[in-house]
């Protein structure tokens, strides 16, 4: 074997290793790699109920639920399969709205429900003007009826 | 033949030296003219988000400056190891050019990122995100392949150890890429990567694509002026290099 053809396989050899102890090292973390667990994982038992973490999903529609004079909100995250009421006292950000993608920090209680200490707006990949938005609202409208 | 003689003449400094210095000038020009023809377009022409209003148009510089970050490690890896493996002089000044205009890139991306996410998503970070915690290990990839390179006073030496990192370090572009599918991020999916459906407007996506190619060959031209600087430092000592500046200065 030449010194360079040496050069070439121990490179070789060194990155595909580091490339397999990384997949093995992110496969045993996976849970702790995910940044939020689904309404449906949660259903499934694969969230760690124990400890506080993340719940994420879409606001569901029309369930936001303000108490008068206080920071107090309540409403219902869900993923369109299950659904947990989230309830919440602090500020907003200014993307979170029904319909729109949430990630609550917090812990599950007995009885279900999730009290959040963190709220975190989640963006979708979706960019378009107004007057787009304005149009497929319609035209979902319309499909509905 | 003709790829091996291509090959011999990126090998030789006085070559590559004069190349970019033809090329540089117009690569200057392009990213001028295209990086302007964008900001005018994303701050302009483009209109504002239905839910963001006027705050995503920082997308027209995070989105080129994360992908140039990408690619800018891509470049420095593929050049170490073909510095490595080939003992090829010109390839390591490559990866030593592009290390810190790739680390400016990709800070440029995660600071850009954070302004944006403190209105929107309601944080400025977030280390439990696979997107930003694996972006952030770009960034110490490229400050430690530039250090240990640095730590040693032998410049072969530093090129060969620090070629191993930059190669190794390569494991780490996937995993940023394909976070967003593999695990649930607070950071939203790839709004251009399908090209045949992507999740934008036209008006929105065309500035967008021109800041792309504008901050691609912004980085070119900076590779090459990098490169050219770089050769000079190597080759003090060669006598093409003493004309060179002799003539120049006469």
């Amino acid at each position: 074997m030449t010194p360079r053809r040496q050069r070439m396989v121990l490179i070789g050899l060194v990155v595909a290793g580091v490339a397999v102890s990384a997949a093995l090292a992110l496969q045993a973390f996976r849970e702790n790699v995910l940044f939020f667990f689904s309404p449906t994982e949660i259903a499934a038992g694969n969230a760690p109920v124990e400890r506080g973490f993340r719940l994420g999903g879409m606001v569901a529609d029309g369930s936001v639920a303000r108490t008068e004079g206080s920071l107090t909100i309540d409403f219902v995250v869900t993923d369109y399969a299950h659904s947990i009421p989230v309830s919440y006292t602090g500020v907003l950000p200014d993307l979170f709205g029904e319909g729109q993608g949430v990630v609550a920090r917090g812990q599950l209680n007995e009885d279900g429900s999730f009290t959040a200490e963190e709220i975190l707006a989640k963006h979708d990949e979706n960019y378009m003007p107004p007057e787009v938005a304005e149009a497929l609202e319609r035209g979902r409208a319309a499909g509905t009826q | 033949m003709g790829l091996k003689r291509t090959f011999h003449l990126l090998g030789s400094p006085p070559t590559v030296y004069r190349l970019a210095g033809l090329l540089g000038p117009w690569v200057g020009i392009g990213a001028v003219i295209l990086i302007a023809a964008g900001t005018y377009g994303g701050l302009v022409l483009a209109p504002p988000d239905y839910l963001q209003g006027d705050g995503f148009r920082i997308i027209y510089v995070h989105v080129p400056s994360a992908y140039i970050g990408l690619m800018a490690y891509v470049l420095m890896a593929v050049a170490a190891a073909v510095g490595f493996i080939w003992h090829m002089k010109i390839a390591h000044a490559v990866a030593v050019s592009a290390a810190p205009v790739g680390a400016s890139f990709t800070f440029l991306a995660l600071v850009t990122g954070a302004v944006w996410g403190k209105p929107m998503w309601g944080t400025y970070w977030q280390w439990a995100d696979a997107r930003l915690v694996s972006e952030l290990v770009l960034l110490f990839l490229y400050l430690g392949v530039m250090l240990l390179r640095a730590s040693f006073d032998d410049r072969d030496k530093g090129d060969r150890v620090s070629a191993v990192l930059a190669v190794v370090g390569v494991v780490n572009v996937p995993i940023i890429h394909y976070s967003v599918e593999w695990w649930s991020t607070l950071h939203q999916g790839p709004t251009i990567a399908q090209l045949d459906t992507p999740s934008i407007t036209m008006d929105m996506l065309v500035p967008l694509l021109t800041m792309i190619a504008g901050f691609t060959l912004c980085f070119a031209w900076l590779i090459l002026k990098r490169v050219q600087a770089e050769i000079l430092d190597r080759e003090s000592r060669a006598r093409w290099v003493e004309q060179l500046v002799t003539g120049a200065s006469a």
